[in-house]
């Protein structure tokens, strides 16, 4: 949220004073409805005050007697950003001071532990959601016994953290795809294309959802997929094609598009919520050592079903007819409606495909993560990182680019904190520009 | 439902230093979005950057002038490092970038390795006590008659705020009224005549680029004496789509634009949010519907909205006139 500056003593002297200076309830109002403004701002203060915590004590019970466990690493983190970090002390203490009171994710590092300790149960590393009340010094317990450790190669580590590269590549690819088919018909970099992969996983959250259809995910991605794509042919013909029409720069409408996203965005939080969401299905599926590498099905299921849709979207490209008479206005609108191609017609189509595809790379966005309102936003870096590095308007080169980002920024947590991975994108974005601006599979062209 | 109230927090708010702040920013937006044609869409972070120059430089225990001084010097770096990979390129490049670099940078600052500088998640405090002292009005006095009553804290900051409005103000209309300034526009509307003209346009963005951030670290810093707390979440994006709405509201490529546009946008802004806070308090189907959390959310949707139209129909804003100042119309 956006916070406008404000401070609560001043908000409080201000109440006083107003009641002061004219006794009425009139007055008293006022200063409460200041106040009721002031207070959202002055949340972070606030919760500062009241200093909540999560910590606990690790320990584990040989013939009856507890002993502590020393210098085991916990984070503590919230919507993927990391709040804090505790090393167990020698009476296997360990606490993490928090911002306020929310849902956290706390994390034991199981590489950490000491030799003959784990876990009783591995799946219990991670606690997806701890919720802290205001004041409250949460204390949370991972159950440890002795045990042997698999020691994690680095060779499995590396394989595991390629498997995710591929995942999240396949994800961006799919998303990146339409924001460059977009620019190659319109010359439009659409900044709310992050909101029609957002919208793609919120809507089949409702399809999937218990209390809403209850249909498998499988089944909830169809209508979830039609219906953005159909939002997107929408925006394509009442929105983008009049601005277009009234000779408005592409410039303009770049602001126009971040307006979009903004407006949409919100209306999402407002009616979605702010808080993540998983899906029903496949939830904390048990990994499966492959060839020593542990793989998840789901991630697996993400890559192929993610290679299959970019493969038909390759060959509809290059075989169908309005496939190619996509690829043909992008090179030269002028010469493409000028030998009779309906260049209006082609846009539409293209509005219509870009939505889908990112509707379904939002899904799987969604279920390999989680669903919320800003995945989008979250996930617009790497949109832009895999457009710039395969070359903005080309379809193959962005497809490419998907996955060298995803792979990128997934190995990168070999140096960078995992809450920073994402910055791994910016990093390929910049070099892009200064080396190569034209991408990977681009031609030599000026672009200044 | 009581409009006075409404109005009341309105003025409040329009008058108040958080709009002196806002009006600031929006004035080095204007520099770079309305006479440049720059499209920045990471101007959010100048103000950051702004913002944490003053808190750590304090925390390592700077004086206060000094932290100012890092702080608008550190935005003038940020628009150096940012333009010069983007600047040469395409409009669509820099656009990208900024609105990346701004999340990086508040991610960054965020993250827990970065906690031991700039606070982490915790952010920073206590770093404007050198400011406070200065202030020649009594605290805790009040000032102003009726609901209409500010402490003498506020009117400190408003002093020094409005003050830095206007000087910004002469100091842009001095430059953009410059032989350099005339480059600037010829820029926004047609850079290779500019360029074959023998003027280096690049290097001209890039000025244009660092001055409005450099504006806009003042403007961060602002803020951050204003709330004596700098929190990286108070620098998100929706702040940068809020200023451009003040600037495309008062006029992009004007000169006192921003000043109406932000004075404008402030008072629609708040009393809007009061609006709804008293609407959502009140109106039993409208309270059943929302929680105030939601209700809050609304003003959000009304300014993307707004900016759409803005730039739609009305792009000169209100006080360009149509012609001049249709950024990148060519």
């Amino acid at each position: 949220m956006a916070v406008i500056p404000s401070e609560p003593p001043d908000g409080l002297r201000l109440a006083k004073a107003a009641r002061a200076a004219s006794p009425t309830s009139l007055a008293l109002r006022v200063l409460l409805s200041a106040i009721a403004v002031l207070a959202v701002l002055a949340l972070p203060l606030a919760a500062l005050a009241a200093g909540e915590t999560i910590g606990g004590t690790l320990s584990y019970r040989v013939d009856g007697a507890r002993v502590p466990v020393e210098g085991v690493t916990i984070t503590v983190s919230q919507d993927g950003s990391a709040i804090g970090t505790a090393i167990s002390d020698a009476e296997g203490r360990w606490e993490v001071a928090l911002p306020g009171p929310g849902n956290y994710q706390v994390v034991l590092d199981a590489t950490t532990l000491p030799e003959g300790v784990t876990l009783t149960d591995p799946d219990l590393v991670e606690l997806p959601s701890v919720s802290v009340l205001g004041g409250q010094r949460r204390t949370v317990i991972f159950p440890l016994g002795e045990g042997t450790t698999a020691g994690v190669t680095t060779y499995a580590r590396l394989g595991a953290l390629l498997v995710a590269g591929l995942k999240l590549g396949a994800t961006i690819a799919l998303a990146a795809v339409g924001l460059s088919l977009i620019y190659g018909v319109t010359r439009l970099v659409n900044f709310a294309h992050a909101e029609l992969v957002t919208l793609g996983a919120v809507i089949a959250v409702y399809f999937q959802a218990s209390d809403g259809l209850g249909w498998p995910l499988v089944l909830a991605a169809v209508p979830a997929i039609i219906l953005v794509a159909l939002f997107g042919g929408f925006q394509g013909r009442y929105l983008w094609r009049p601005l277009r029409r009234r000779g408005t720069s592409v410039l303009s409408l770049m602001v126009v598009s971040i307006g979009l996203s903004f407006a949409l965005r919100s209306i999402i939080q407002l009616i979605f919520g702010g808080l993540p969401v998983a899906y029903r299905d496949y939830v904390a599926q048990p990994a499966v050592l492959v060839g020593g590498i542990p793989m998840v099905p789901k991630h697996l299921a993400t890559i192929a079903v993610s290679i299959v849709v970019l493969f038909l979207v390759a060959q509809f490209l290059r075989r169908s007819r309005i496939g190619t008479a996509m690829r043909a206005v992008a090179d030269d609108r002028d010469l493409a409606e000028s030998s009779g191609i309906d260049v209006e017609r082609v846009i539409q189509v293209t509005w219509v495909l870009a939505a889908g595809l990112a509707a379904l790379g939002g899904i799987f966005f969604g279920l390999n993560e989680s669903v919320t309102y800003d995945m989008g936003l979250r996930i617009l870096l790497a949109l832009f990182a895999a457009v710039v590095l395969g070359g903005l308007g080309t379809a193959y080169g962005v497809m490419l680019g998907g996955f060298v980002v995803g792979i990128t920024v997934e190995m990168s947590t070999l140096w960078l904190p995992s809450e920073l991975k994402f910055s791994a994108g910016l990093v390929i974005l910049i070099v892009m520009l200064l080396f190569r601006p034209q991408g990977l599979l681009g031609a030599r062209e000026r672009i200044g | 439902m009581d409009w006075g109230q409404i109005l009341v927090s309105g003025i409040l708010a329009m008058v108040g230093p958080i709009t002196a702040g806002y009006a600031l920013s929006a004035i080095g937006l204007n520099l770079q979005f309305g006479y440049s044609g720059l499209l920045n869409f990471g101007h959010v972070a100048f103000m950051l950057v702004g913002a944490y120059g003053v808190g750590i430089t304090v925390q390592a225990g700077g004086p206060l002038w000094l932290g100012i001084a890092v702080g608008v010097g550190a935005a003038a770096l940020l628009g150096l490092l940012l333009g010069i990979p983007t600047l040469r390129l395409r409009a669509d490049y820099f656009a990208i970038t900024s609105i990346a670099v701004a999340e990086v940078i508040r991610l960054v600052v965020r993250s827990s390795s970065a906690a031991p500088v700039t606070g982490g998640v915790f952010g920073i405090q206590r770093f404007a006590n050198d400011f406070y002292a200065l202030n020649p009005f009594s605290a805790t006095t009040l000032y102003g008659s009726g609901p209409l009553v500010i402490t003498g804290r506020t009117l400190w900051l408003m002093v020094v705020g409005w003050a830095l409005v206007l000087l910004a103000i002469l100091f842009v209309r001095r430059l953009i009224n410059s032989p350099w300034g005339r480059v600037l526009k010829a820029i926004r509307e047609d850079e290779d005549a500019t360029s074959s003209l023998g003027k280096h346009v690049f290097a001209y963005k890039l000025q244009a680029l660092m001055i409005g951030g450099a504006i806009a670290g003042l403007a961060g810093i602002l803020f951050a004496l204003d709330q004596q707390n700098i929190h990286p979440d108070n620098y998100q994006t929706a702040i940068t789509f809020q200023l451009y709405v003040m600037v495309i509201l008062g006029g992009a490529g004007t000169i006192w634009g921003p000043l109406l546009g932000g004075a404008l946008f402030s008072f629609i802004f708040f009393s809007t949010d009061a609006l709804f806070a008293r609407l959502q308090a009140n109106v039993d189907w409208i309270g059943q519907l929302l929680t105030p959390a939601e209700a809050g959310l609304i003003k959000y949707i009304l300014v993307g909205v707004v900016l759409m139209l803005l730039m739609a129909f009305r792009p000169q804003g209100l006080l360009g006139r149509s012609g001049e100042g249709r950024v990148g119309d060519s």
